[in-house]
């Protein structure tokens, strides 16, 4: 039994015999087991992150040769481009407004929280719009909203107001776009709050309780401060969501009406593979100035989650 | 608990909260209530303007079926399967690998190589776009499902091996320990020790990874065209320009095309959730 107690290390250096990879087992291992994942992951993610730079300093039809062109496609981008800062904007809009599902979802959540009976079909039900792709829920709004045929005008005229067309007018297509992809967003917030409404201490809530706090200073010193995990995991998806929009918008408008629902991953995409001809460089540019407005955040949460790693090391 | 339960509340608040529980859930159902009301309905509604009245007559078995007999979409569905249950099987069994490696093993790097799965998974799509669509057609699998599933589990295995790391993570160190004061190999401590473990892990995997792939659009869009590989979100369009303005049949084939990912949800809701709260509790 004595033998068996050894370190591993020990065992190895006692016995000489064993072959090379045995010998090396506990530092070869990792490196097997993550060579597949590593190859994958390089080939179709990290490495076609650089080649877009590369690929936006060209002119290139995405068949023939590529033409150095510098930087003249980030020049005509950022000084010459009424479509780009159109998109820029509306990329702000969403940004902004995408947040709005953090303070609905914990509304709901907030709602939900109880335990009656039949709670957890309506906890269900009320998360269910998440599941549902964005192309269907982008199909769904976009009926919703039609102007003769849709729900939302045929209520609106019930109850004596004007029809609108939203999706046809170009102040309003984006901001009923985004209330579009607010209600799944608002769902998976929701569900990650009532998961960490589960978790907040009882006791705690308690003792603030018999010190008199109630309504919305229990909430916002008691029971929010317990919640910041979960805010962390709804700011981040909420803020990659909206920065990804592209479903909704190829749905619903298309881009239009006269281009003002365009977003810049939209506006890449259309770009890249228009009808007018392929102009990946142009794409790709933009797509880099994009990856750049992400970077900010991703930088933000990646030091977030590494500070967190320190902490569980300690 | 936050917040007062309702037992401790009033009687008219209680009462109130009964009565309000369905009403809110049909306002928020609204939108998804519109379609799954015009999907029953028969054509004459649409041409009468009989949009909100109640159905003239009701239509599910009709237009439903036409869905299924008289269209493309069951050869979407099918695509969709076929693209979305090689990446799952793809990404979960890739990522257990990484997962291990990077949750149990100290080496130098390690912290490095996770962190850069974490970021690639939240680059936007769009700078991969190009490159990725050049490699494709390059490879010859530009429109054909193995050209999606590939880049789907690659991309996915960034997002899956943050899971299965801090799942790994968590399990007792010990464990591993005592397997390898015993001698075991250290594959087999894998296979035998760590995997079984994972099962949890790899069920609440299983059925977001499914949901993701079966709702792509963007990629589905820019590496496939026409229905010999597209998967049903890009074939919704194809099918709706077929039946142009026929609200009816347009509705019944969103609702198809929403089944599949809803149905794993309602199956597999505790994993689902489990899997998409990961980290929401400290």
């Amino acid at each position: 039994m004595a033998n068996t107690a050894l370190p591993a290390s020990e065992a190895a250096r006692l016995e000489p015999r064993r072959g090379w990879y045995r010998r090396n087992e506990i530092a070869l291992t990792p490196w097997l087991f993550l060579v597949p994942g590593i190859a994958m992951f390089s080939i179709y993610v990290i490495i076609p992150i650089f080649q877009s730079f590369w690929i936006s300093l060209h002119e290139w039809d995405g068949l023939g040769e590529m033409t150095w062109v510098g930087t003249a496609n980030y020049e005509r981008l950022l000084f010459d481009d009424r479509k780009f800062t159109v998109s820029f904007w509306n990329n702000v809009k969403w940004l902004v407004l995408y947040l709005l599902a953090i303070p609905m979802g914990l509304f709901i959540a907030l709602f939900l929280n109880q335990t009656v009976r039949g709670i957890r079909f309506y906890k269900s039900m009320f998360f269910f719009p998440f599941v549902i792709s964005q192309v269907v829920v982008g199909l769904v709004f976009s009926w919703f909203y039609l102007p003769r045929e849709g729900l939302l005008n045929a209520i609106l005229v019930f109850w004596g107001f004007e029809p609108v067309n939203i999706l046809g007018d170009p102040s309003l297509a984006t901001y009923g776009i985004i209330a579009a992809g607010l209600w799944p967003q608002t769902a998976y917030c929701m569900i990650l709050y009532l998961t960490g409404l589960n978790a907040v201490d009882p006791e705690q809530i308690e003792a603030a309780r018999l010190d008199g706090a109630k309504g919305w200073k229990m909430l916002w010193y008691v029971v929010l401060p317990q919640l910041k995990p979960a805010t962390f995991i709804a700011f981040v998806v909420t803020i990659i969501g909206a920065l990804r929009s592209f479903d909704f918008i190829a749905v619903m408008t298309n881009g239009g009406p006269f281009g003002s629902t365009r977003v810049l991953s939209f506006y890449m995409f259309e770009e890249s593979l228009s009808e007018f001809g392929f102009r990946m460089g142009y794409g790709a540019a933009i797509a880099v100035v994009l990856f750049f407005i992400m970077l900010v955040f991703i930088a933000y949460f990646l030091w977030s989650m590494w500070r967190d790693e320190k902490e569980a090391r300690r | 608990m936050f917040p007062t339960p309702l037992e401790k509340t009033s009687r008219a608040w209680q009462l109130t909260y009964q009565g309000l529980l369905p009403l809110a859930l049909l306002f928020w159902l609204l939108p998804l209530i519109a379609v799954a009301v015009f999907s029953v309905k028969p054509d004459a509604d649409f041409t009468n303007g009989n949009y909100w009245g109640v159905p003239s007559s009701f239509e599910l078995i009709s237009n439903y079926g036409r869905v299924f007999f008289d269209s493309d979409m069951p050869r979407y569905m099918l695509n969709s399967v076929l693209i979305t249950v090689p990446t799952v099987i793809g990404a979960v069994a890739l990522s257990c690998m990484t997962g291990f490696a990077l949750g149990i093993y100290r080496f130098p790097g390690n912290l490095l190589i996770f962190f850069l799965f974490i970021a690639g998974n939240f680059v936007p799509f769009q700078i991969l776009m190009v490159p990725v669509r050049d490699l494709t057609v390059n490879l010859g699998l530009y429109d054909t499902k193995l050209g999606l599933v590939l880049f789907h589990i690659a991309f996915q295995t960034g997002f899956c091996t943050l899971f299965m790391r801090n799942f790994i993570r968590a399990l007792p160190y010990p464990l591993i320990e005592a397997a390898r004061v015993e001698g075991v190999a250290e594959w087999r401590i894998f296979v035998f020790v760590v995997l079984p473990l994972m099962k949890p892990a790899i069920a609440a995997l299983c059925v977001l990874i499914f949901t993701f792939i079966w709702n792509d659009y963007f990629w589905a869009v820019v590496l496939t065209q026409g229905p010999d590989a597209q998967p049903v979100t890009a074939g919704i369009t194809a099918f709706n320009s077929q039946f142009r303005a026929a609200y009816h049949m347009m509705s019944a084939g969103s609702i198809v095309a929403a089944i599949p990912p809803v149905a794993m949800f309602f199956l597999m809701q505790k994993h689902f959730i489990a899997g998409l709260t990961l980290g929401a509790v400290k």
